[in-house]
């Protein structure tokens, strides 16, 4: 590990023992060991992060394959997530099964194998061609369309965005030779800090909702606030990354923004499937597109900035 | 009671209920009752083979090892493996569907493992249910099992969600999360007549089912 990583790292874990302990602290003084709504979620989002860094370091140390492999399991997970509340019939079988067993392993080897030509297009192009052909094969029309259009969209969210983050592993960048996990962990921990931001100003100073049905807590200041505040951890985060401080907070506001769209848009659809969070993956802590909601709608745009301007 | 046993048998076991949990989360949510050492039939809708597999592996292991899957000798008689897995590693009461003359009678086979202290998972209806309605129609045995053991449980478990992990007819199972809700536990009435008790286990099975989408 470089000592960037190593520093990045025990940055990291002092955040988190400071936070664990202040989340004992709340639950001990506070809810005085009583069930509490909030300080529960807090701990229990604490415990997900934990977790997170964990995989995160262990894959990391496996270089580009441990992180390629880690990413191809988060993404089964969430497809598995996704098809789960998703209407499907008989019919789909085929389609379902090239989906979880052909195009995903097929996406994140493309990926290991840095073929960009081929995994650019390999779900957008072939699949989006292929699943509907074999559903149709089953001659079954009840609501083709829709069980059709669904399933290119949870190949889309689930398989296609999510391999974007260990894609970063491959971007050459001259003078950032051999940093490039280091994008993924810049990534990870800007997206996730600006939604932790997000909920923090929107407890102080939140007023105006921004979308009511769908994201009740999340508030125009809450989001300003969160979004202003997670761009300038990002740019005092630039010595993790080939960006000057400037660039850094740039892209960092890209990709928080476009984390905070994702999450509405993937609001939008549990609250049209009548469910509050998108499964029981993380026992207590919500599924694993509840965590990574953000993540996944900032992997391709941050992948693509940095690939175009970065990389020669 | 020896801790670590190591055979091909457990092994196996082991293995499927990993594979189990991969491939449906099989989260189990005990909403009339707690997992309790306690002597009971868990009976649930049929919709695939891997529905005794999927009640199987989310007991805690306590249970598993004291539980007993009641299987139909048609399919896992039908090839060595299946025998293996059937008799051997899920340890299960494997019983003649249809009619035989001389063949083992299902009713006792169930008694006798009633008797010998463990529990059973059993599908009432008899075979996999690929209609529209939520169950089909209970065969009698359970009542003739019951009947004869009054004092044991019938827990119901509504598998939500398998039939689309592996539909009646294909081999290759899709990974898709499912639940199982244990209900609370119905007994049997004194002298109760069997129509009467089959319709409780229905009503009983039946009301944990989510309405549908």
């Amino acid at each position: 590990m470089s000592p960037e990583m190593l520093k990045l790292f025990a940055g990291v874990f002092g955040v988190l023992v400071v936070a664990s302990a202040a989340g004992a602290a709340l639950k001990r003084r506070v809810a005085r060991g009583e069930p509490h709504g909030t300080i529960d979620t807090l701990n229990a989002r604490i415990g997900a992060w934990w977790w997170m860094v964990i995989l995160l370091g262990v894959a990391f140390a496996f270089g580009k394959g441990g992180v390629v492999v880690l990413f191809a399991f988060v993404s089964f997970l969430c497809l598995r997530e996704f098809v789960s509340l998703t209407y499907t019939r008989r019919g789909d079988h085929w389609a379902l099964a090239l989906a979880f067993f052909v195009f995903l392993p097929l996406q994140f080897a493309l990926v290991g194998a840095e073929r960009y030509g081929l995994y650019s297009i390999a779900i957008p192009v072939y699949a989006f061609l292929t699943l509907p052909i074999f559903a149709a094969l089953s001659s079954d029309t009840t609501r083709f369309f829709e069980r059709a259009a669904k399933l290119q969209a949870a190949l889309m969210i689930c398989v296609y965005c999510v391999s974007y983050v260990p894609a970063l592993v491959t971007l050459r960048i001259p003078g950032f030779e051999g940093g490039s996990l280091l994008l993924i962990g810049w990534l990870v921990l800007v997206v996730q800090t600006s939604d932790v931001l997000q909920y923090v100003w929107g407890k102080l100073v939140g007023r105006r909702r921004i979308a009511p049905a769908l994201a009740p807590s999340k508030t125009v200041e809450g989001v300003a606030g969160g979004l202003a505040s997670a761009s300038l951890v990002g740019a005092l985060l630039a010595w993790l990354t080939p960006f000057t401080v400037l660039q850094a907070g740039a892209v960092a506001l890209v990709v928080c923004t476009m984390g905070f769209l994702g999450s509405l848009v993937m609001a939008a659809i549990k609250r049209d499937r009548g469910v509050r969070e998108w499964g029981t993956t993380l026992e207590g802590r919500g599924g694993m597109l509840d965590r990574l909601d953000s993540v996944i709608f900032a992997a391709p745009v941050y992948f693509h900035l940095v690939r175009h301007w970065w990389e020669p | 009671m020896d801790s670590v046993r190591f055979s091909k048998e457990k092994l196996a076991a082991d293995g499927i209920c990993a594979f189990a949990r991969l491939l449906t989360g099989a989260r189990a949510l005990w909403k009339g009752t707690a997992p309790a050492a306690v002597q009971r039939i868990y009976y649930g809708n049929h919709t695939s083979h891997g529905d005794f597999v999927l009640i199987w592996a989310s007991l805690p292991e306590e249970l598993r090892v004291r539980t007993r899957p009641v299987a139909g000798a048609d399919y896992w008689n039908a090839t060595p493996l299946r025998r293996w897995l059937a008799h051997e590693v899920l340890r299960g009461v494997v019983i003649e569907r249809t009619k035989t003359d001389g063949g083992a009678d299902p009713v006792a086979q169930m008694g006798a493992a009633l008797d010998a202290g463990d529990s059973l998972i059993l599908f009432p209806e008899g075979t996999r249910n690929t209609t529209d309605a939520p169950l089909l129609p209970f065969r009698s045995g359970i009542w003739r099992v019951v009947a004869a053991h009054p004092d044991v449980e019938c827990v119901p478990v509504w598998i939500e969600n398998l039939n689309r992990v592996m539909p009646k007819g294909e081999f290759l199972p899709i990974p898709l999360l499912c639940t199982l809700s244990f209900g609370e536990p119905v007994r049997i009435a004194p002298g109760e007549a069997k129509d009467a008790f089959l319709d409780r286990l229905a009503g009983a099975l039946l009301a944990l089912a989510p309405p549908p989408s």
